[in-house]
Order: structure tokens, then sequence, then C-alpha cells
């Protein structure tokens, strides 16, 4: 095993340490909060469900894509993971509810701005999106839904002690299904960036990426038992004080709105009945749960809202991506040149005639001829260069571009083609569409997905419908398998 | 084997049976009291067998009673069941208890200190003891009331005041009709502590709907 890969997945499980004790918050805040749950009874089922969570469904090709992928080191990986998790340790120390996903996000725009590679500036709108979207959405659903629980529970007389019962009873099943998809959807945050360099092999029926996950999960279960009490009190009781019926209601809110405005599985549903589809927008638990406590506050009393806290948490949420990226960009200094260690790999932007053929529906690609052999070692010098000749190109269209001219020059090794049918997601046709192409060279990535295209109806993508995207998804992710065994791993 | 706590809500429904039961005990200590204080005029003194069967009767639901407070209590804090209420229903639970004590303070008394009402008083005496047990009837359904439908709460608690008020009279009444007639000092001070005492079971229960009243507030808030 290699000591300098467990050197590097050190960040990460610092990351996972404080993913656990910040966001076990949204899951289990509202019910200790308010005493309803013991915080050891809380942490022990998030710690049981975190890690299943994060090695049945974690493991899946849904989850296995990480953020941190987009960083092309380990050493790079290494410090944006370490940067994130300084910040969201950093305010969970503070007892404020941050989401982990925003810290990472901010990460690799800071490695982005020190490597020099071209941002999409996009994401920016997306976060700043979701510090309005959630906690409105969360506290309009919460509002009403208190509103609707309160006259049910009058209608129906349920005695006092009944309620408690069923409201721990809601609590601890709403908990045990959201600290299974706390694990299942974040352990790609923590471990992703491993898993190329995943130092684990099969043991017995549990997969090497299974083990790397079962590693982060308990990570996780360690933030939650050491400092997850925190962040749940700030949640569940000083922002305002709480009933236990409205514990549940928050949580439910909670849940409701990321189903309904962050599923494409519900949107997909919708769409295949002929119904009209609820817009997705950007959600995150960590903010959406505030929302839902000052939600349910508005209806109570509205001057028992601490605005204090509530005023240092959204100043928290700005932090952490802004101070994330300062981090990345300083420490990614540091390490680098302090400690010479690689923080990014040498890649080559190159504009060719197909890339341009490409392009020409929404670019104007004549006046890019210009750049046709020149060679960048940076996304954003060569975007520099775009925006010198096309000052108002499309946003979206001139970053596609940009990022479609990086060089890979991928050979289909046919050594390598034993490995396709390992993952068992391909499907024969897929595999033998792959070895169609035996010994062939691309240049760019998406080359050798036209090609694929071309040899075979399975990697063709459909027409972008609400009804196609699973099928686009799977397609994706399928072709994401097949890239990673052609491409460079991280080093 | 006990199966109550085999189903999911069974420990649940055991102690909601409990708090149930308590408030039976309450209502029937109620029951007897009146019957009790009837079987005491009517025979002209403690003598009588169906007296002191009452008075044994009640004792043993005040056992009972403090048997049943003493279980819930250490359930609900063993269990850490209603952290937000159990504060109040633990003081409301001594409060009602404080009353099943009084029925049975108040009997033990009349049982051996064998007060001599005047037949003249009889009538008035019965009543004061009626207007007493609806009083505390009504305090037995507002507390109900409070576990399970809040709003009701303020319509019983309304009647308990009518009922105290009433109580209040009929006891001034009562004690002024006891001055008047030609006694010694003595058995008139004597017979006046008897009905002061039957008439604070009225201001306790009154006292325990004003508590009640706040603890409807804050559970509906």
């Amino acid at each position: 095993m290699d000591l300098s890969v467990l050197f590097f997945m050190s960040s990460g499980l610092f990351l996972g340490w404080s993913l656990g004790a910040n966001d076990a918050a949204n899951v289990f805040g509202t019910a200790v909060g308010t005493k309803m749950i013991k915080f050891s009874t809380a942490a022990l089922i998030c710690t049981i469900f975190v890690i299943l969570g994060a090695v049945i469904s974690g493991a899946g090709a849904a989850h296995t894509l990480s953020k941190l992928g987009d960083i092309n080191a380990l050493g790079g990986a290494f410090v944006a993971a370490f940067a994130a998790a300084a910040v969201v340790a950093w305010l969970t120390v503070l007892g404020l509810p941050v989401s982990t996903t925003q810290a990472i996000v901010g990460a690799i725009i800071g490695w982005n701005f020190f490597t020099g590679m071209a941002t999409d500036f996009s994401v920016f709108k997306t976060i700043i999106g979701t510090w309005f979207i959630s906690p409105v959405l969360t506290a309009f659903f919460s509002y009403f839904m208190y509103k609707g629980v309160s006259w049910w529970l009058n209608k129906q007389k349920v005695h006092l002690i009944s309620l408690d019962a069923l409201t721990r009873y809601s609590l601890i099943i709403a908990g045990v299904l959201g600290s299974y998809s706390l694990g299942a959807n974040n352990i790609a945050n923590v471990m992703g960036v491993f898993i190329g360099a995943n130092p684990f092999t099969d043991v017995g029926f549990l997969s090497g990426l299974q083990i790397l996950f079962f590693v982060g999960g308990i990570t996780i279960s360690v933030g939650i038992y050491t400092y997850g009490k925190r962040v749940m009190m700030t949640v569940g009781d000083s922002i305002a004080p709480l009933t236990p019926v409205g514990a549940v209601v928050v949580v439910l809110a909670t849940s409701l709105v990321l189903f309904l405005f962050a599923s494409e599985d519900l949107e997909f549903v919708l769409a295949s009945l002929g119904l009209p589809t609820i817009p997705l927008v950007p959600v995150s638990s960590s903010q959406a749960v505030v929302g839902g406590v000052i939600g349910i506050a508005l209806i109570k009393n509205a001057s028992n809202i601490r605005w204090r806290v509530t005023g240092r948490i959204v100043v928290a949420w700005i932090q952490t991506p802004i101070v994330s990226a300062l981090a990345s960009f300083v420490m990614l200094f540091l390490v680098q040149n302090v400690f010479a260690i690689t923080v990014f790999q040498k890649v080559e932007f190159q504009v060719s005639k197909p890339l341009l053929e490409r392009h020409a529906k929404v670019l104007d690609v004549k006046s890019l001829e210009s750049l046709i052999g020149k060679s960048y070692e940076t996304s954003g010098a060569l975007k520099n260069d775009v925006d010198k000749i096309l000052p108002h190109a499309e946003y979206k269209a001139e970053l596609n571009f940009v990022q479609e001219a990086r060089m890979e020059r991928i050979t289909v090794d046919p050594a390598k083609f034993p490995e396709l049918g390992k993952s068992g997601l391909l499907t024969q046709p897929q595999i033998d569409s792959v070895k169609s192409l035996s010994g062939k060279t691309f240049d760019y990535r998406w080359q050798l997905v036209d090609a694929l295209a071309a040899t075979s109806e399975t990697w063709r993508m459909k027409e972008k419908t609400v009804l196609n995207k699973p099928y686009n998804k799977d397609v994706s992710q399928r072709l994401t398998i097949v890239m990673d065994l052609y491409t460079e791993k991280m080093k | 084997m006990n199966t109550a706590n085999l189903s999911l809500f069974g420990r649940t429904k055991a102690l909601e049976h409990k708090l149930d039961e308590f408030l039976d005990v309450l209502s029937e200590c109620n029951i007897q009291f009146k019957a009790a204080i009837t079987y005491f005029l009517e025979a002209g003194g403690n003598n009588a067998a169906a007296f002191q069967q009452k008075v044994k009767e009640v004792s043993t639901m005040e056992s009972r009673g403090d048997d049943l407070r003493r279980t819930i209590e250490a359930e609900l804090y063993e269990q850490a069941l209603i952290p937000d209420f159990r504060g109040d229903v633990l003081s409301l639970l001594e409060d009602l208890d404080t009353l099943i004590n009084m029925f049975e303070d108040n009997l033990i008394n009349f049982a051996i200190e064998n007060p001599q009402f005047p037949a003249e008083l009889h009538k008035e005496l019965k009543l004061l003891c009626e207007q007493v047990a609806l009083s505390v009837e009504s305090c037995v359904m507002s507390t109900r009331a409070f576990f399970r439908d809040i709003n009701a709460v303020r319509d019983h608690s309304h009647k308990v005041m009518l009922y105290e008020k009433e109580a209040d009279k009929l006891s001034i009444a009562l004690k002024t009709a006891i001055f008047k007639i030609d006694l010694g000092l003595d058995q008139k001070a004597h017979l006046r502590n008897f009905v002061d005492k039957i008439d604070q079971l009225a201001d306790e229960a009154e006292d325990v709907c004003d508590l009640l009243a706040i603890y409807t507030i804050k559970r509906a808030a």
C-alpha cells in the first residue's frame, strides 16, 4: 500500500469529520434540540445509517461522481478537501449550520484560480440562489404544514402521551432516512476523489470501493459523536424555541422541499404522466432546515426568533464558499512552493479544425481560426484569447468550447478490454462498441464519445427532454466508466 | 406476560391508561365522599357501617392514587417523555393528588371527631357537598381534556369556577346559620371548621384549574 495515498486521504477523512459534525444537525437537530431524542441515541442512529447509506447506496454509479474530481492531481484534491474541511470545522466549532457542498465548491474555485483554469461563474449564481430559495421555500412549507398538522391534531384529539410517542417515532424514522441519504449522497464528496487511488482491495462481500466508503462513513460518525451536538442545538434550540411537533414539521418540510424541487425522479414521474413538472431549483438541506425553524416560529411568535443567531448563520453561509476559496488558494500556494507537492497536472488545450466545426452553431468560429495550432497550459489562458476575439460570446457556449479544447490523446488500449466488463454496468453491445475502436487514438474526449455513438446506438444520447433525462444520465455514467479506464488516473 | 410492552404503542397506551385510572380514582373519591357524608348525616354520626365502609374505600383509593402517581412520574422521567410538558404534568398530578388526600383527611376527621350537625343544617351541608362534588368532577373533566382535547379545557374550567363560587356562598350561609343556632362556641367552631374543610376542596379544584389554564395556553402556543 502506498503510504502517500493514506496521507492524501487524511484530508478526505477530515472532511468526513466536518461533514458529520455539521450536517447531522440537518437530520437530528430539531429532535435533539427539543429534547425528544437524546443526543447519544441520535448519534447512534445517525452513525449506523450514515455508514449503511455510504456503503450500500454511496458506491452506486449515480453517487461516485465527486465534485473534487474536477481537480486533476491528488495533492490538489488533498489541499482543496483540507481547506473545505477546515472552513466547515471552524464554523462547526462556532455551532453554525453550513453547507459542506458549498465549501467544497469554494475550494475547487480556489484551485481553479490558483491553476489558471477557467471557472464557471454561474456556480456562484446557484449558490446565492440556494441561500434564498432553500430557507424561503422551507419556511413557506413548514408554515402551512404546521397549520395543517395543528388542525388535524385538534380534530383527532390525540392524547398528549400518544402524540409524544407519535412525534418521537416520526423523528426517528425521518432521522433514519435522513442519515441514510446523508451517507449515500455525501460520501462521494468525502472519499470520491480517492476512488482512483483506492488502497483497499475486495474483502469478502465488500468491494474495495465499499471499504473506502466504509472508512469515510466512520469518519462522518466520529464527527457526529465528537462535535455534532453543538450545531444540533443551534438548529433545534437557538434560532427559535421549537415544540416537538414543530420539530417533526421542520424535518418533513425540509425533506418535502428537497423532494419536490431537487428530485429528478419526481420530475420524470410527473412528465411521464403527462403532468406539468415542478422546476428544479438548487436547494441545500443545511439552509432549508434553518428556514423551516423560522417558518414555525413565525406562526408561534415572531418575536421569539433570535435574529442575532439567524444573522450569524446567514453570514456563515456567505463566508463558507468565499473563505473556502481563499483558504484553498493560499494553502495550494504553500503546499506547492514550500512542500514541493504537485497540486495540478499539466494539461494541454488546443484549438483545432474539428473542434471549431463542432462549435460552429453556437460560436463565430471563423474568427477563432487564428487560434488553430496554438497550445495553452490552462483553460483560463485559452478563454482569455477567445474573450479578446469574441468579447460578446455566449458565456456557457464559450466555456463549453474552452473545456472541450482539452487534449487528452486517448488510445483505446485492447489490453484493458477485460476490465470493461468488471463494473457489470456496461452492456455487451456497449463493450463490443468500445472493442471496435481498438488501437485508435482520439485527441479530444468528445471525439471518443462521438466515435462510440457512431458505432453503437447504445452510446447515443437522446434529445434533451425531461423524459429522456434518466436515459441520458445513465449513458453518461457508463461513458464515465469507459473514460476512467482510458484516461490518466489522478496522481 | 405483559404484552403491552411488545407492541409499538403498547407502553404509551399503558401510561395513558394509568393517567386515566388516576383521574378515575379522583372521580370515585369525589363520589364516595359525597355518599359518605350523606350516610354520616342520615345515621346521625360516625357509627353507621355504610359510612365506615366509605371511609375505608376512600382510604384504599388514596393509596392506589399515590401508587399510580408515583408510577406515572417515574415513567415520565425514566423514558424522558413529553419533555416540554413534563414539569406541568408532574405538578398537575401532585395537585390532583392533594385533592384525593383532602377527601381522605376530611372523612377521617369526620370519623374521629364525629361533628354533630343539627338536623336543620343537613340540607345545606348536603348542598355544599353537591357543589363541591360538581366542581371536582369538572376539574377532572378539565384535566382529561388537557390531555386529549385542549379546546374543551376552558369549558370545564369555567364550570369549576361557577361551582366554586356557589360552594363559597353555601359555606358562608352555612357558617352564618351555625353561629345563629343555640350551641356552645366550641361546637360552633368545630362545625365551622368542617364546613371550611369541605369548601376547601372546591377551592383546591379551582386552583388546579387556574394552573391548567396556563398549561393549556402553553400547550396551544
